[in-house]
């Protein structure tokens, strides 16, 4: 639990009062909004109540009452005190019986999640000890801050207007009260989750103010891009900051003229994707095959509506049956995702847009079915139609811009898969046999893209053989 | 804003009236001017003898209470009912003074349609109805929840304030052909009263005309207030009224005054990508509402959003954007005095409230004193003079008397005068009339919020009790996904007579209806409990709320007539 670990972080009190005993996690309390719940103490005689992790956001919480005062007796399960987090008020309540020794944190006032709040001790005599733990506790908690809580964020204040600060950004952009950090509401805000000093921030925004994007590059985060200001016609008027330019996340030089059209949902799918495969390791093994007899046997099925694609993907399903490793997935980069079926996904541009109608086990269905069920799925593409386990189970893509003439390319392998066939044009080129006799015969290059985790180069060159061979001897196509 | 409710809570936060209702500051006002209009009650002789005297002497002669002669008012009028200022409180009196056959002339120095329309209600609404949708479109968690795809949304900064102007244009075209079918006579020019039952209107450089009523009202509105100390420049320091033009979104604007205005505003701005700063005079943010109100609204409207706020400070110095400085404002401690912090931001945009526009309005002819700017008037809007006389045939109604200032309470307040002009007594239940704020989610109230009802009960001896339901529990709510919201009733357990009602949630503001509509007509709670909700419907939380209130058994006393206050 994330609030749990920053709570653990040094300054925390807990850690430096004399306490052996572990805290409890606060995932482990049982909470209930307001109506009654249970909640923490630690196993020793005297045990601290920890302020509770109330919801998975809440890093810190505000003390709206003390039900009960230093010196009542609690019975396990009773109401102590209510807590108000950034979601609720909560009721907490003893796991223990005990006495309510001290108040560590009062009405008002805020803790982080997993600071005492109050001292709980087993026996009346025990009480004097609780106190002298309460005081050095409250010494050395964080203090109490006030109730606005915005104000507490650190230091907001540079004694010294350090001269890093003047001298980086140009003199328009520095702070027009020297030595005060100027930091925007969201980035105060971001800094206080991330745990970031605000104030050994060099701010870049306007006027040497800290934006959400400092932060966010301290934290380490990629920050998001604020990208909801469409293109502003040309705002002639006053010169105000109307016109602020979207905030790319890198800035390109503007060319005027342009105009900026936002990607579909289809569009921003594949970017992500795109994006996302550059954290697969991948080769490619390119291998040319002579297709002679697939163009015979493809001239004596088109009649019966068999098409290309259909001839490739039952190929390639054939030949990956007999190479179960290439038909499979790298799921966490620590083992093999063995398929159960063979999905054989074929990339189709459809209205600038690019999706992956799959031929789910197209090692099983004959050529004629195989093709009939491309037909349907490219309709349903056309129409938008396509259900999600219709374009997202593949387990092997193909890519074929054969039919453009390109003759050879290179395909980025998708996310979730091991491997993906880009097929070039079939064209006629002059072959020498191994007698040494010359004859032209149409080849096509092929070249598949693997993930090299799971496939390696040897994988990859017998598929490619037992592919090559299935192509050049396509009866068992029809089989 | 909303109509044109305000929070005067900056300039006078300390202030400790009997029962501070819900509309903050300016209601404070309100009550006082109704202590004074008690006290005339007991004088009501003198009235006549005042009117006696103050009748007219020449044209353009003011009164003084010196007058002597015995004329009597004029015979005949030119109208029925003159009403200075057309907005929506004018409006809404013209009409229904048509309708009881009254000769109904309306003055209007400005636009049609007043703040509201023009500068208020009605654009902002248009602002919220875009800000509410981008919301949506950009809370991926929301629209992924739903099923829904949606690619970076975007918007048009142009487009948006067009869609805001339009609107106005379109309502106040509305506004202004509805009174010319009707046959309200509109006069332009600034209208100034010369004496009873006498108004001279005219546009500056053009004669005068002058025209006798029989009875007048005058409903002139107010203008947005701009606390000492800060200097609006319409650029980077605004008012309401530059805001709603939107000619600029901010990376980061300040918003002084956490009251309707200011919520509904840091809602647009928000959605649409600015960062806020909210500065609020008092220790609690929201301080109109409702504290359970306010407090769970904070939850959702605040703190998610790109919002961060410094209570109990007053800004009292902002100085514009210049020569390369950014909008700088400086905090004083509301208590101790003492400056606390500068912030420097792109903008600042100060909702402190409304100033009533009454300058100019010639009260001095028939001596009347404003009070800070207010027209001081009894509970059914007679105008109070400076002795503490009624005014004969003089009403004021809307943000001019600074009642109740919304739109839909100077409408009624104009309803009223006219059912009493007519010969109706007519006495308007301000308890009755709903307010709204319109943020996502709206937050809507009728009545007295908890601490007033407590305070009332304990002074008038009986007891309260809340009823409380969540959106959580509604169908059409989950449906929307929408199902943080909360609904309150508080109630006299033993008359089952319906105190106010607080609603936190979606269409919150279209949903409180049901429940004014109780307290105006006196419904109580065993009673609404039994009218039917279709379902599934938003409305079946207040079904849910009126159902989950306990009457005491014995309960067969019905509740009395609605109080004025």
């Amino acid at each position: 639990m994330a609030s749990l670990l920053q709570s653990r972080t040094p300054s925390l009190s807990f850690s430096s009062s004399l306490c052996s005993t572990p805290v409890i996690r606060p995932s482990a309390f049982l909470l209930k909004p307001r109506s009654g719940s249970r909640i923490p103490v630690v196993r020793a005689k005297i045990r601290e109540i920890f302020m509770p992790a109330l919801s998975s956001t809440m890093t810190e919480g505000k003390i709206v009452s003390w039900i009960k005062s230093e010196g009542d007796v609690l019975s396990k399960g009773e109401s102590v005190v209510v807590v108000e987090s950034d979601k609720a008020d909560m009721d907490v309540e003893t796991f223990y019986d005990g006495i309510l020794a001290a108040i560590v944190v009062n009405e008002g006032e805020t803790a982080p999640v997993g600071t005492a709040i109050g001292i709980l001790a087993e026996t009346e005599d025990e009480i004097s000890e609780a106190k002298a733990k309460a005081t050095s506790q409250s010494s050395s908690a964080p203090a109490p801050s006030a109730p606005n809580v915005e104000e507490s964020s650190p230091a907001p204040k540079v004694d010294a207007p350090s001269p890093a600060v003047a001298a980086a950004p140009a003199p328009t952009s520095a702070p027009s009260t020297p030595g005060k950090v100027v930091a925007t509401p969201y980035a105060k805000k971001l800094a206080k989750q991330h745990k970031v000093d605000i104030g050994k921030l060099v701010g870049t925004g306007p006027f040497g103010r800290i934006t959400p994007e400092d932060v966010e590059k301290a934290a380490g985060i990629t920050p998001a891009p604020k990208s909801n200001v469409a293109v502003p016609p040309a705002p002639a008027a006053s010169a105000a900051p109307a016109a602020v330019p979207p905030k790319a996340p890198a800035s390109f030089p503007e060319i005027p003229g342009s105009t900026v059209v936002p990607f579909t949902t289809m569009q921003a799918a594949v970017s992500k994707n795109m994006v996302e495969s550059l954290s697969v390791p991948t080769f490619r093994v390119g291998y040319p095959i002579a297709t002679d007899a697939l163009d015979a046997l493809y001239e004596k099925v088109k009649p019966k509506g068999v098409t290309m694609t259909a001839l490739l993907a039952k190929a390639a399903a054939m030949a990956l049956a007999q190479h179960p490793v290439v038909n499979t997935t790298c799921k966490d980069g620590k083992s093999f995702t063995y398929n159960s079926s063979i999905n054989i996904a074929v990339a189709v541009a459809i209205n600038g847009g690019l999706i992956t109608p799959v031929l789910q086990d197209a090692d099983k269905l004959d050529l004629y079915l195989l093709s009939q069920k491309w037909k349907e799925l490219v309709e349903k593409a056309r129409a938008k139609q396509l259900q999600p386990n219709e374009y997202n189970s593949g387990t092997f893509t193909l890519s074929n811009l054969g039919m453009f003439g390109v003759d050879r390319f290179d395909a980025i392998l998708p996310p979730g898969q091991g491997a993906i066939m880009a097929v070039g044009a079939s064209k006629p080129t002059v072959i020498a046999d191994k007698d040494g006799f010359f004859s032209v015969k149409n080849k096509m290059l092929v070249n598949v893209t693997a993930d090299h985790r799971i496939i390696y180069g040897a994988d990859l060159a017998a598929f490619l053989q037992t592919f090559s061979k299935i192509i050049e001897n396509p009866e068992s196509l029809t089989m | 804003m909303q109509a044109s409710v305000s929070s005067l809570s900056i300039s006078h936060p300390n202030s400790t009236f009997p029962s501070n209702i819900s509309l903050c500051g300016l209601r404070q006002e309100a009550l006082r001017i109704h202590s004074v209009s008690q006290l005339n009650k007991r004088e009501s002789r003198r009235i006549r003898i005042v009117s006696r005297k103050s009748c007219l002497q020449k044209r353009l002669v003011s009164v003084s209470a010196s007058a002597s002669e015995n004329c009597g008012p004029p015979k005949s009028f030119d109208y029925d009912l003159v009403i200075i200022g057309a907005g929506v409180g004018g409006h809404g009196a013209a009409l229904h003074a048509v309708e009881k056959g009254l000769k109904t002339a309306i003055v209007e120095g400005d636009v049609v349609g007043g703040t509201c329309v023009n500068r208020g209600c009605v654009p902002s609404k248009a602002l919220l109805a875009v800000s509410g949708r981008m919301r949506e479109l950009q809370n991926e968690h929301h629209m992924k929840a739903l099923g829904l795809q949606v690619a970076a949304a975007g918007y048009d900064r142009q487009a948006v304030a067009d869609h805001a102007n339009n609107l106005a244009s379109k309502i106040r075209n509305n506004l202004t052909n509805s009174m010319r079918s009707l046959g309200v006579d509109i006069l332009t020019g600034f209208g100034t009263i010369l004496g009873p039952q006498k108004v001279k209107y005219g546009k500056v450089g053009f004669p005068n005309n002058v025209i006798t009523a029989k009875d007048i009202i005058i409903a002139t509105g107010s203008v947005p207030f701009v606390p000492r100390g800060i200097e609006v420049d319409g650029k980077t320091v605004i008012t309401s009224d530059h805001a709603l033009k939107l000619e600029v979104v901010p990376d980061w604007i300040a918003i002084v005054g956490s009251g309707y205005i200011g919520l509904e505003f840091s809602d647009v701005y928000t959605a649409l990508g600015s960062e806020v700063t909210f500065i609020e005079a008092l220790d609690l943010l929201m301080p109109g509402f409702d504290p359970e109100i306010g407090k769970l609204a904070q939850r959702v409207l605040i703190n998610p959003r790109k919002i961060d706020y410094h209570t109990g400070v007053f800004a009292t110095k902002i100085t514009p954007a210049k020569d390369g400085k950014p909008v700088i404002i400086e905090l004083t401690d509301a208590k101790t005095k003492e400056p606390k912090d500068t912030l420097e931001v792109d903008a600042a945009l100060i909702a402190t409230g409304r100033a009533p526009f009454t300058k100019g309005l010639g009260l001095e002819n028939i001596n009347v004193e404003t009070q800070r700017g207010f027209v001081p008037v009894d509970e059914r809007m007679r105008v109070i003079d400076a002795n503490g006389n009624l005014v004969p045939h003089l009403y004021c109604i809307g943000d001019a008397n600074g009642k109740m200032m919304l739109a839909h309470a100077a409408s009624a307040q104009g309803i009223s005068v006219v059912e009493q002009v007519t010969g109706r007594d007519h006495v308007l239940n301000h308890l009755s009339i709903p307010a709204a704020c319109f943020t996502h989610p709206e937050i809507s109230m009728v009545g007295l919020t908890e601490p007033q009802a407590k305070e009332k009960a304990e002074k008038e001896g009986f007891e309260i009790s809340i009823a409380k339901t969540s959106f959580k529990a509604n169908t059409k709510a989950l449906a929307e996904n929408e199902g943080e919201g909360l609904a309150k009733l508080i109630y006299r357990p033993d008359s089952g007579e319906i105190l106010g009602v607080h609603i936190f949630g979606m269409h919150a503001a279209d949903l409180i209806h049901e429940a004014s509509n109780a307290i105006a007509l006196g419904t109580r709670v065993q009673d609404i409990k039994f009218a039917v909700h279709a379902h599934p419907t938003l409305s079946e939380v207040l079904d849910e709320l009126f159902k989950s209130a306990k009457i005491n058994a014995s309960v067969t006393e019905p509740v009395g007539e609605p109080v004025a206050v």
